[in-house]
């Protein structure tokens, strides 16, 4: 079956159709629908295999990043939300996607004292676009299955992954969720144990600070134009494309 | 009840506002004792418990993993005690009452979520200072730490309880009596109105009303003023200009950009005939050409320098916004899809005893510029792709801010036509006084606060009102419903209304705008230049569906008016007329301006040393790095020099806060090669994500040469331009470009004279290239007067920017240096053309000849370059602009992380007739100076495999472009050159070079003086 994508607009978000564009390229059909459609009537979900919350300025990012859209959510979304994730549904977010996810509490759940993790602020304090060589250390994320190392662009000022303790990344490192991880030289922003991307228990769930469709084509890549001469280059694609057909073949 | 919240970062997290302050502190020289800690904070107003405001705390404004908070009534005693052990006396920092706070804003409505309804919220920051005396904390707070045109100091306490903005306005009409007005009083009225027209304007607007026999209204006279503004109507330039060009010549222009620069673009079209790609020139907001079947493409830069002066911050994000709009506004409304930038800064490292008053140090004004670009550009989802920063002490009270924009506007949808009849709707942010001149809150207008309040003189930006306009508009432009959109800009509703019911006539109802808060003015109503608006002629049958589709994404959209076939401005407020103008006496009333040009030549003169530091000196490079030169030759200290020296050292800080890959179609990016962090010479990028064919995004400028000569810049401005865009594969035959002309005042002749000679220059160049100019602004009087002092003009400085296209951008190339044994050729023929170079720069010379253009060398060459682009046979190309062929080839060289062996015995190089200029103080191998830093145009070095050599010789012999073989790239990483007989004259490191490179603008890291 060819899944259906909801990608989730809201004011300021800015990565939605190249974001559907991925899925599309992937195999998916796509909708981008604004967040006020869900919330007047939460049944359209019915219609969709995977929801995508893309990247942008959800809301200006105003007070912090994400925060408005995971506060809209959390407090009248979340039980929706949690349906379609247990119907056996895939949720991705995708950088400020990812911040959402987070900081609504659905990728990783509140304990009695609140928020475990979060994203804040880069260490260099501002935004920062750059490429990052990344590694899967987890095999239970059905988005990241069958990649190690991938390589993608970054572009975000509040991507620093922290959580509330060592505890709390012993715990999530041991259940699989720290699913992705930068290369230790390419952790731009400060991510406790280089986390770049995370699931939840399920693998289902999955968001990341880097932009997988922001690799999908050949010309993509920092580099193209030094393997451009090579036999294989036409047909290329990029890394991050995997990504979406992973989510596309659960559905096979 | 006012509470405040403070929020502080939790144990071992850094304190980034603090640690930020302190780090610029120090820069700015305040005292090394100085501690600082900070907090950001909320002040909630209304009639709320603890436990609630407890409860926004927790689930909105403080992030519990990261953050720590202390809660009170404001002037509780607990709040001042910083949670991070900060000491000292408190700061804080905070928007003035109507300055736009778009976290507050943001606060107040999501607290809605949790049934928690603040009256009103605003934002701060708060800092523990100690260390420093009462006069040196005052400093601080007000040169550093805050802005006076937007935000307010208050120490220790707060010392106000409340937050209320705006009162009510009760409605009156004035009428100002100009008719009965003497020559002495039309001037003051000018002046002290802020109309800002000449005598002989303010007679013509006087003999209008005494025939109507009647006085006008305040309104009246605004919108007659904002029509014939220099912004709007661009009075100067396209009016009459008896020019005098120094040898005789004298010409009379009836409208000077008519005559030269649209002059060569409607003869470029026609030259064209069907091949011609242009689509709407010099008339919409940004001019239009096609791209493909389906698509045309729109480009547009504007200005933003005197708002960005005052508030570096604020200016450059409205900057940005503004252009954003100008490609919203043309046609039927265009999607953004790209962003450049180019600045004109003084040196950030001035110190700071040097500052004259009332003036930001260029260390703040480049942060907050960067800043500002920044978070507009990243958040309205368009990339910044290209840009180049240019600097210059006369830019220290006037620094330059150029925004540009692409836009993508499907071919059926590039014209607009208003109706009669059709509605005025205005969609996006409300009014207020943002931006109105000289506009102030008075105290008296506030409940409790005492400060004078200017929330007026400054716009703030808010860019996802902005991107919901978009997100509304296009769906509502591609279901047809509406017949015009224009953007508001300067002028405000004043411009745009007026403008789209030029030919029609109209009818606006003033109480219809919606307000950001009471108490504005019909007057203020009207010119105020609040952002985020656009206005749109909608047929009244369709503006129940396009209020609805507003309403679906809660963006505020209203009917200001009708455009009504009267011919007139009728403006209206409380049910009475306050105003009623004929459209023609505003639009076509305005007397000619008459002005006086005279040019200068300067006379070539050898090249010697200069008596004082020149202007663009940016002197760190020899202070930084002085440790360690012992053992180098001169040629390589000169290119350390100019490597290190600020108009040619690494962007990177810049360029990577700025997101350059959102959309999706990055392809070549700002920075290239193996590392990411070479400078590519121009951008590239797919518009539309299921297309192979790309743009190519570039720009041209050197204010250095219009020291001596602004015929030879400007023209040299164009090529460069053009070839950087010709070096990653543009096709040189489908380029257009813009004008961008900052300069000094032009009341004085010789300045105006400078601007003309500049002109002619953009015509010959472009008409001989045919590469049109599509669009273009001007930006006069750009001069700061110290106190008690002679102005200091801005040397004459005009960006053009250009954009190409390729078919298919797989065939691009970029700059790094690819592969060990390649051939390096260099393209063009170089000459004796150090005047106003950067090696004479960081010489400190003045003198010589400056960089001029061969026309018809130059088509010859991009065309060559293309074919042998689209033949596969580069692997690189890098263009030779500052510091000529050394620093190209160096730049090539690390970014590919491969060395180079070049020989300069086989490059052609004219000399110059005149003996006495080819000499060089202190030189001996002239020669070989001029091959290594000559800045000559329309020149490349170029990576060729060997076994394509033969092919790209042929066709660059065929072709007659002047060429020649200069070396190879090799493994080991480093930098030789030598000259003709063999004598090494650079044999360097490349890691070296590229520190030098990276370091001086890194201003993120600070580099050890």
């Amino acid at each position: 079956m060819k899944p259906n994508v909801l990608i989730l607009r809201a004011p300021g978000t800015n990565c939605d159709l190249e974001t559907a564009y991925a899925f599309e390229q992937a195999g998916a059909t796509t909708e981008r629908i604004h967040v006020n459609r869900i919330l007047e009537n939460t049944s359209i979900l019915d219609d969709f295999q995977i929801m995508c919350f893309p990247g942008g300025f959800s809301f200006g990012d105003n007070i912090a990043a994400g925060r408005v859209m995971a506060t809209k959510i959390r407090v009248n979304l979340f039980d929706t939300i949690q349906n379609f994730r247990e119907a056996g549904k895939l949720i991705l977010g995708i950088c400020n996607g990812f911040q959402i996810l987070i900081k609504s509490g659905i990728l990783i759940p509140d304990d009695e004292q609140g928020a475990r993790v979060t994203l804040t602020r880069n260490k260099s304090g501002v935004f920062t676009d750059r490429w990052t060589h990344l590694e899967v250390k987890s095999d239970k994320c059905v988005f990241l299955k069958d990649l190690d190392k991938i390589y993608l662009p970054i572009a975000h000022a509040e991507g620093r992954f922290i959580a509330r303790n060592e505890a709390v990344l012993d715990e999530l490192e041991a259940k699989g969720c720290l699913a992705l991880r930068y290369l230790s030289e390419d952790n731009a922003n400060g991510a406790m144990r280089n986390v770049a991307g995370a699931c939840d228990e399920t693998g289902r769930v999955f968001g990341l600070m880097p932009h997988p469709e922001r690799h999908i084509d050949k010309t993509h890549h920092p580099h193209w134009t030094r393997y451009q001469n090579d036999p294989d280059f036409a047909t290329k694609v990029g890394d991050g494309l995997q990504i979406f057909k992973n989510a596309v073949e659960y559905f096979a | 009840m006012l509470w405040e919240v403070d929020i502080f970062a939790a144990p071992g997290l850094p304190d980034i506002i603090g640690s930020e302050a302190a780090a610029d502190a120090a820069d700015l020289g305040f005292s090394s004792s100085l501690t600082l800690g900070a907090a950001h904070g909320y002040l909630i107003q209304g009639d709320l418990t603890r436990e609630q405001i407890d409860l926004l705390v927790s689930k909105l404004l403080a992030d519990s993993v990261v953050e720590r908070a202390t809660i009170g009534k404001v002037g509780d005693a607990s709040l001042d005690v910083s949670l991070t052990g900060a000491k000292g006396r408190i700061v804080y920092v905070l928007p003035k009452p109507g300055v736009t706070d778009t976290v507050a804003d943001a606060a107040r409505e999501a607290a809605s979520e949790y049934q928690v309804v603040p009256e009103a919220v605003r934002t701060f920051k708060k800092y523990w200072i100690d260390g420093v005396d009462d006069e040196e904390l005052d400093r601080l707070a007000r040169k550093l730490l805050s802005n006076d045109a937007i935000e307010q100091v208050a120490y220790d306490k707060l010392g106000f309880d409340s937050l209320q903005v705006g009162s009510q306005y009760k409605f009156e009409l004035v009428t100002v009596p100009i008719r009965a007005m003497s020559d002495d009083d039309l001037m003051t009225l000018s002046r002290e109105g802020q109309l800002y027209l000449s005598l002989v304007e303010m007679q013509t607007i006087k003999e209008h009303f005494v025939k109507l026999d009647r006085d006008p209204t305040d309104v009246e006279l605004e919108t007659v003023a904002q029509t014939w503004s220099e912004h709007c109507s661009h009075k100067t330039l396209a009016g009459i200009i008896e020019y005098d060009d120094g040898t005789g010549q004298k010409r009379r222009f009836n409208n000077m950009l008519k005559e030269t620069i649209f002059d060569s673009t409607v003869k470029i079209r026609e030259n064209l005939g069907d091949d011609d790609f242009c689509v709407s020139v010099f008339v919409d907001n940004a001019g239009v050409v096609k791209f493909d079947d389906e698509y045309n493409v729109c480009f547009k830069a504007e200005t933003h320098n005197h708002p960005s002066a005052l508030e570096p911050y604020g200016g450059a994000n409205t900057g940005v916004g503004g252009v954003i709009r100008d490609s919203m506004g043309t046609g039927l409304g265009a999607k953004p899809i790209c962003n450049t930038d180019v600045f004109c800064f003084a040196p950030p490292h001035l110190d700071p005893s040097e500052l004259p008053d009332g003036v930001l140090h260029p260390r703040l004004v480049v942060k907050g510029v960067v800043a500002g670009v920044r978070d507009y550009g990243n958040r309205m989802g368009v990339p910044t792709v290209n840009g180049a920063v240019y600097f210059d002490k006369r830019y220290l009270g006037n620094p330059l801010v150029y925004c540009g924009n692409v836009g993508l506007i499907p071919v059926d949808k590039s014209f607009k036509e208003p109706k009669a009849n059709d509605l005025v709707v205005v969609m996006g942010g409300r009014t207020g006084r943002d931006g109105i001149h000289g506009a102030t809150f008075s105290s008296a207008e506030l409940t409790s606060e005492s400060e004078t309040l200017s929330g007026g003189a400054v716009q703030i930006g808010d860019a996802i009102v902005e991107k919901m306009v978009l997100d509304v508009m296009l769906q509502a432009r591609d279901r047809g419903l509406y017949n015009a959109v224009t953007d508001c800009g300067a002028g405000g509703f004043s411009s745009a209304v007026g403008e789209m019911g030029e030919d029609i006539g109209v009818e606006v109802d003033l109480n219809a705008a919606l307000l950001k808060y009471e108490g504005l003015t019909y007057d203020e109503i009207w010119i105020s230049e609040a952002q985020e608006r656009m206005v749109f002629a909608v047929p009244k049958d369709k503006w129940a569906e396009l209020k609805a589709l507003c309403d679906s994404e809660d963006v505020e959209a209203f009917v200001l008016g009708e455009f009504k076939p009267t011919g007139r401005l009728v403006l209206k407020y409380d049910g009475q007329t306050v105003a009623d103008l004929e459209m023609k006496f505003i639009h076509k009333g305005r007397p000619r301006v008459v002005r006086q040009a005279i040019y200068e030549p300067m006379k070539a003169s050898p090249i010697t040393e200069a008596t004082e530091e020149l202007p663009a000196q940016t002197v760190v490079s020899k202070s930084v790095w002085a440790c360690c030169n012992a053992g180098k030759t001169d040629a390589e200290l000169d290119l350390e020099a100019i490597l290190s020296c600020l108009n040619v050292a690494s962007k990177h800080w810049m360029i990577r806060q700025y997101d350059h890959e959102v959309q999706g179609g990055s392809v070549l990016k700002p920075l290239v090669g193996v590392a990411d962090d070479g400078p590519g010479d121009a951008a590239v990028l797919r518009p539309r994500t299921c297309s192979r064919r790309g743009l190519v995004i570039s720009n041209g400028m050197n204010p250095n040469y219009g020291d001596y000569d602004t015929y030879h810049m400007a023209a040299s401005a164009i090529d460069e331009a053009i070839r950087n865009a010709v070096a990653v594969g543009a096709n040189p035959n489908t380029i257009s470009i813009l004008d961008n002309f900052c300069w000094g005042n032009t009341d004085r002749p010789e300045v105006l004279g400078s601007l003309v000679r500049a002109a002619l220059a953009c015509h010959d160049v472009s008409l001989a290239y045919g590469t049109p100019f599509i669009s273009g602004k001007d930006s006069l009087n750009n001069e700061f007067r110290p106190e008690g002092e002679e102005p200091i003009a801005i040397p004459p400085s005009l960006l053009i920017s250009a954009m190409g296209q390729v078919d298919d951008v797989a065939a691009c190339v970029s700059m790094d240096l690819k592969e060990a044994g390649n051939a390096l050729y260099l393209v063009g023929e170089t000459k004796n053309e150090l005047g106003g170079s950067h090696l004479s720069l960081v010489r400190n010379w003045v003198g010589g000849q400056v960089p001029t253009v061969d026309v018809e060398q130059a088509k010859r060459t991009y065309n060559a370059m293309y074919q042998a682009t689209q033949s596969g046979f580069i692997r690189s190309a890098h263009d030779l602009s500052e510091g000529g062929l050394a620093v190209a080839a160096a730049e090539s060289a690390f970014a590919g992380g491969l060395g180079a062996e070049i020989s300069l015995a086989a490059i052609p190089c004219a000399k110059s007739d005149d003996e006495a200029l080819n000499a060089l103080p202190g030189v001996d191998d002239v020669g070989s100076y001029v091959k290594l830093f000559s800045e000559s145009n329309s020149r490349f070095l170029v990576e060729v495999p060997v076994e394509k050599s033969g092919g790209f010789e042929g066709l660059l012999a065929n072709a007659n472009v002047p060429f020649a073989p200069i070396g190879k790239v090799v493994e080991t990483p480093r930098l030789k050159i030598v000259a003709a007989d063999g004598t090494a004259m650079i044999d360097a490191d490349l890691e070296d070079l590229k520190r030098r490179w990276q370091k001086p603008l890194d201003l993120g890291d600070e580099y050890a003086d």
